[in-house]
């Protein structure tokens, strides 16, 4: 990581570079361009809504009206990140207004304007926003900042130097001289666009490092904020659908009668892999869908179970050529010669997304133009995805992207669009597509399900002298891109987060055998350092452990010249209070890892009862995310994130059986509950690295600090997801974990069998 | 034909009396502020208040609402603990993606109704039925804790 330049030149490609080579993501999604099918939609010139003219238009991210109104058109989606908050403060600072001054919108779809180097479109993902954007939208601010105060320089016919801007005013300091950027802005646009602009040194920053109140939330106390399911347009119905249940099946023969008598019900729509029922309400559409007798072609997966799955990726792993992500060393013969090795297999699941906000998008398709209201992570995607459907032009596919009410790689595909638009293409008005949470759960895009094998020698002082990881699983990259990924190719995705790890091992080898599961995948939280992290971060557990080894100890000796991370590692030690004594039943576990540009310590306190059961106390995480744009939002990131992934790591798994996934609601797609949730502390290692990211960085943590504190406080190594708590029981083995049980699970069974509740039944509910 | 009160006002619907009220509330009133998350009271965005209760609005038949009054996320700032709660949470900086958090502010603002000085095992048993996927817990008890010194 290079540190911030302080003035903008030639350097910015090769930080970007340097950070692009931090990320498998992005290293990814650089590759678009040369050759690939790019799977965003070419640019489009059609004015949409977000698009905002005014007096002053120095670039695609700043409007400055002359009645003083200042817009930031923000090219990253809101989806609860703190984005928005984040892009207007690189902006705001340079541009020298307050955050109080600016109003902000989302950028339309147009891939020439807002796409990034980072994701090769108008995309956001990958903890990806503050780094693609750290130089180019403060330098949007200056650019604009200094056209303003040309202006008015020309205006007082005085010295540009002489002049000065702060809070949306420039000031003639020698005469007492002020004129607001409204009363400039007009001027300004007649300005020549500077050549080179200096960017503030950070000593100087007002905003940026400061926990500025955040720009999306007042809305949503209230209910005030419009996500994409609580948009309503004239004579709008509303649909929700039915993919086939077995993945990869097609629609058969649908009786329609006993859902066509059903009140409210309008129209049923079939399409090749499912069928919608279009009603008045989301209820009448419901019940219409339930009302079906639907008879399904099943298809190839008709027989698919998880083990089958897990079978053929250790068969992949045992025999299929491996692809090398990292050789170092004399591998083969230090692992020959090794006196003491140790081995493990360890067994990642696939994951749902499940956004609190389900699947929804609102369309309405006319004689010659397409208007899609929703939120998405990638609109020119989604903009292309309608075209495709429709068949219209792009300039004819108009697109509102909303706030999103949780994305987590969810929303960084656009096959749903796609869905609503056929559905809609179909009838004449517009139309509300819903999914039901079951919907959502049993016919997302998952993550990759992966066999892990993992190995190390270890030397006289119990350091490992060689380190061997193979990795089995699927290609994101290949079912994310319309072209696919070649067969024989590194994808970065599967490798990020063991190919490198923090810690000096000279002797190393990471390869990666490719098993494309028969179900769809895509991103989720943390990408390929979720999963790999949680392999590497356990097993070095368990090689300080083979060692005799403080876990916190062997770490430090591996990271002697790991400045970084030796930095994260210390301050988590001090602060969690490493080594001190716990009560009986509770263990400390500690994971450290680098990802996303950032460096994460984390420790976790928990206690394991003798029926298995497991209790989050207290986490304590160490952070060197680089310059900190807004603290209180990295530390918000951080506790979420944590969160996020200790309820995949306690809770989560996708299974499959007779090609149909067997979860189906938060009932056994278990999320953590408030009452579940750790006290969590942050401590931020003070840094001027450029911006790392840190919307994903935490939940990489989450695993494998739990597994490590299982293990510290019950000594047993638990090496798949989710953690199963039987094994962890010492009495009542015959009793089943009561974990899965919900505490609201039977005042729920009471209110759903009575129509009319108590109150009594309403209040426990 | 059903005779509502919603948030102060009379709302009459003509809609299946097995409707839950989720549904009248979003797709025939148009107050969009409940949402729809799981359908069956398992994560508690539909939570409204009936009466300064909480009630899971997307399993509630509209049929057995009654005279009862209906307050929703659009005028809990009206009420004491309500606005108490919605500063809290902007105080704190509670809120991520948002999504969940109308329901939320709907049992925390319930729960002060009841218990004006809540415990954290009180914090437990209200607010457990509420899910957020951000993560946001902490901030949530903290906001709680803030709310009710107010």
């Amino acid at each position: 990581m290079s540190k911030p330049s302080s003035s903008l030149s030639e350097k910015t490609s090769t930080s970007r570079r340097t950070f692009l080579q931090g990320s498998g993501l992005l290293l990814g999604f650089a590759l678009f361009g040369a050759g690939t099918k790019v799977a965003h939609a070419e640019t489009t010139a059609q004015p949409v809504a977000g698009d905002v003219t005014a007096a002053f238009s120095p670039d695609a991210f700043i409007r400055i009206g002359s009645d003083g109104k200042i817009t930031l058109i923000l090219p990253n989606i809101e989806m609860g990140q703190g984005t928005h908050t984040g892009e207007a403060t690189l902006i705001a600072e340079e541009l020298e207004v307050g955050l109080d001054q600016v109003k902000v919108v989302d950028a339309p779809p147009n891939d020439k304007l807002y796409a990034t180097a980072a994701l090769g479109g108008q995309a956001t993902g990958g903890s990806t926003s503050m780094r693609a954007t750290w130089e180019s939208l403060r330098k949007a601010g200056a650019t604009a900042r200094m056209m303003l105060v040309s202006a008015a320089a020309a205006q007082w016919s005085v010295p540009v130097a002489e002049c000065s801007a702060k809070a949306g005013v420039v000031t003639h300091q020698a005469s007492g001289r002020s004129l607001a950027y409204g009363e400039l802005a007009q001027a300004a646009a007649t300005q020549p666009v500077p050549a080179s602009v200096t960017l503030k040194d950070p000593k100087d920053f007002q905003l940026i490092g400061k926990s500025s109140r955040r720009l999306d939330t007042p809305g949503k106390v209230n209910g005030a904020v419009v996500y994409g399911i609580d948009v309503r347009v004239p004579d709008m119905k509303v649909a929700t659908v039915a993919a086939c249940p077995v993945i990869g099946g097609k629609l058969g023969d649908v009786d329609e009668k006993a859902a066509r008598a059903i009140p409210g019900v309008r129209d049923i729509v079939r399409l090749d892999n499912a069928v919608a029922v279009i009603g008045d309400h989301f209820w009448a559409a419901k019940k219409g869908l339930e009302a079906l007798t639907i008879t399904w072609n099943e298809g190839a997966n008709a027989n698919l179970t998880s083990a089958n799955i897990m079978a053929a990726l250790k068969a992949a792993s045992e025999r299929k050529k491996p692809i090398m992500a990292r050789q170092e060393g004399d591998v083969e013969g230090t692992m020959k010669a090794a006196s003491k090795k140790v081995e493990a297999i360890y067994h990642s699941p696939f994951l749902a997304h499940a956004p609190m906000e389900p699947i929804n998008c609102v369309v309405h398709v006319r004689a010659d133009e397409c208007e899609i209201w929703v939120g998405t992570q990638v609109p020119t995607m989604a903009q292309g995805a309608a075209a495709q459907v429709t068949g219209f032009p792009l300039d004819k596919i108009i697109l509102h992207n909303h706030l999103i009410g949780g994305g987590f790689g969810r929303r960084l595909v656009a096959e749903s669009v796609a869905q609503a638009v056929a559905i809609a293409k179909q009838v004449s008005y517009p139309v509300k597509v819903i999914w039901t949470r079951e919907e959502d759960i049993q016919h997302d895009l998952y993550r990759p399900a992966y066999y892990d094998h993992i190995s190390a020698a270890l030397g006289a002082d119990g350091l490992p002298t060689a380190w061997v990881e193979r990795i089995a699983g699927g290609s994101v990259l290949g079912n994310y891109l319309p072209s696919g990924w070649p067969e024989g190719k590194l994808d970065d995705d599967a490798v990020e987060g063991a190919a490198k790890p923090p810690y000096d091992l000279p002797v190393i080898q990471v390869d990666w055998v490719r098993e494309d599961p028969p179900v769809p995948i895509t991103w989720w939280r943390g990408v390929g350092p979720t999963h790999n992290v949680f392999v590497v971060e356990s097993f070095m557990d368990e090689l300080a452990h083979a060692a005799g080894k403080d876990p916190v100890e062997y770490r430090r000796a591996l990271t002697k010249n790991q400045p970084r991370a030796a930095g994260v590692l210390e301050l988590v030690a001090e602060k969690s209070g490493w080594g001190t004594p716990l009560a009986k039943g509770m263990g400390r576990g500690i994971a450290l890892h680098d990802a996303f540009g950032s460096y994460m310590a984390a420790v976790l306190e928990i206690s394991v009862s003798p029926t298995g059961e497991i209790t989050l106390h207290r986490a304590v995480v160490a952070v060197d995310c680089g310059i900190t744009i807004n603290p209180n939002t990295v530390e918000a990131q951080i506790e979420g994130g944590l969160i996020f992934g200790l309820s995949a790591a306690l809770y989560s798994g996708i299974t499959f059986t007779d090609g149909r996934v067997d979860q189906s609601n938060f009932h056994d797609y278990r999320i953590l509950r408030n009452n579940e949730a750790p006290k969590i502390e942050i401590h931020h290692v003070k840094s001027l690295e450029s911006p790392g990211g840190i919307g994903e960085t935490a939940t990489v943590s989450a695993a494998p600090v739990l597994a490590n504190a299982i293990f510290s406080a019950t000594g047993k190594r638990l090496r798949t997801l989710p953690f199963n708590r039987d094994e962890l029981k010492t009495e009542g083995i015959e009793k089943k974990s009561v974990s899965m049980v919900l505490p609201i699970v039977a005042p729920l069974l009471a209110a759903l069998a009575s129509t009319k509740p108590t109150d009594a039944e309403l209040e426990k509910q | 034909m059903f005779a509502l009160n919603v948030n102060g006002e009379n709302r009459n619907v003509d809609v299946p009396e097995d409707m839950p009220l989720l549904w009248v509330l979003r797709d025939v009133i148009g107050l969009t502020g409940t949402k729809f998350g799981c359908g069956i009271a398992q994560c508690g965005a539909c939570t409204v208040q009936l009466d300064g209760k909480p009630v899971r609005s997307c399993v509630l038949p509209v049929a057995s609402v009654g005279t009862r009054q209906i307050t929703t996320i659009e005028a809990i700032g009206a009420t004491p603990a309500g606005k108490k709660v919605q500063d809290a949470w902007l105080n704190l900086e509670v809120i991520q993606c948002g999504y969940c958090q109308s329901g939320q502010i709907m049992s925390a603002s319930a729960l002060l109704n009841r218990t004006p000085d809540p415990s954290d095992s009180d914090i437990d048993a209200a607010m457990s039925g509420n899910i957020c996927r951000c993560g946001t817990y902490t901030r949530i008890r903290a906001a709680i804790k803030q709310a009710a010194k107010a």
